[in-house]
């Protein structure tokens, strides 16, 4: 049963991070500056390299044959437990920054914890993640000062992004009896040891990017437990295109 | 109308210690800690670099083609190359 735990986190882990990958993918030969674009594209392969790992990794745990491709590729709707946040539309420029802060610094203190891990890949995967992520929260934290402190439009806009964004941070904290049982065992840990942490560094850029924390909003959860928006469904039609027209295609 | 915002800067990046930093090119940014970001991502994805300078071009001061005559053609000097010292085996990167 633990294998079963330690397998359905890992999927959590992976869908995030190919999800969120893919939806950075997209800004790809239309960011708004050329070095912008080769900034998220790198994001966007950061992402989807520590997808590929999470994904190996949690099909060796499942045992059943399955590779990593059948993992991010041929899973129905409800079979990808990733975060709500995550796959929500690019919006605009702020918004794609906005999400990319918010979720970021969750990960980077996430990722730092997860060195810790009594799993020895999992911890492996962390310390290779972790460098990333804390150049994504170096990048994205810039972003929102030079927004929330540039015009009245792009403080405007930031600032809406940022209500927005938060009625789906909730679900980064939330924990079941995946996360419960883990953590028993050493190798998870509850994200709300990482709340405050979070929150004081989010609250601490927008305090110079002049920002409020909107927190008076409706959380909206689901995703991990494959609920999701009707977003999820437009990303996999073009996501798993190529495999579902031609299986076992490889590179 | 448009207002530059983002004046170039140029990134010398140096690929091993004990080497110099090397122009590698140029690139946009509004102040010198998107610069350093861009040329991150930019320059050093594979590899490159151990250290990054960036510098904003307007304060790189060029010599011009008139220049040339006075300032590069020093005639027949030999004895200005150190040529005839013998470099010991032991030194690398000269």
């Amino acid at each position: 049963m633990s294998e079963n735990y330690l397998y359905n986190y890992l999927v959590r882990l992976a869908d995030n991070a190919l999800i969120f990958g893919h939806r950075i993918s997209e800004w790809t030969g239309k960011a708004p500056t050329l070095e912008e674009d080769i900034a998220l594209s790198n994001f966007a392969l950061d992402f989807i390299g520590q997808s590929r790992s999470l994904y190996s990794y949690a099909a060796q745990v499942e045992g059943k044959g399955r590779d990593e491709d059948q993992l991010a590729y041929l899973k129905l709707s409800h079979e990808y437990k990733n975060l709500l946040l995550l796959e929500q539309p690019n919006g605009d420029f702020g918004y794609t920054i906005m999400r990319a802060f918010i979720y970021s610094t969750f990960m980077h203190k996430f990722w730092i914890k997860m060195i810790n891990s009594a799993d020895k890949t999992l911890a492996a995967i962390a310390t290779k993640a972790e460098k990333e992520s804390a150049y994504h929260v170096r990048h994205s934290a810039e972003w929102v000062i030079r927004l929330g402190g540039g015009t009245e439009e792009s403080h405007k806009r930031i600032q809406q992004s940022a209500d927005e964004v938060w009625r789906f941070t909730a679900e980064m904290f939330e924990t079941d009896e995946v996360e419960q049982s883990l953590t028993e065992q050493g190798i998870a840990f509850d994200p709300q040891d990482i709340y405050q942490d979070w929150l004081s560094y989010v609250k601490e850029i927008f305090e110079i990017a002049t920002l409020q924390v909107n927190q008076d909003v409706f959380m909206r959860t689901g995703g991990r437990n494959g609920q999701h928006s009707e977003y999820l469904g437009y990303i996999l039609t073009e996501l798993q295109w190529v495999q579902r027209t031609y299986p076992n295609s490889q590179w | 109308m448009t207002q530059n915002t983002t004046p170039i800067w140029e990134v010398f990046i140096r690929s091993k210690n004990g080497l110099d930093h090397k122009h590698q090119g140029s690139l946009h940014a509004s102040d010198a800690e998107q610069a350093l970001q861009n040329a991150r991502d930019v320059y050093t994805r594979r590899s490159e670099g151990l250290s990054i300078w960036v510098v904003e071009s307007r304060h790189i001061t060029a010599s011009q083609p008139s220049d040339e005559g006075s300032f590069f053609e020093p005639g027949e000097k030999i004895y200005r190359h150190p040529t005839f010292y013998n470099v010991p085996d032991g030194v690398k990167n000269m």
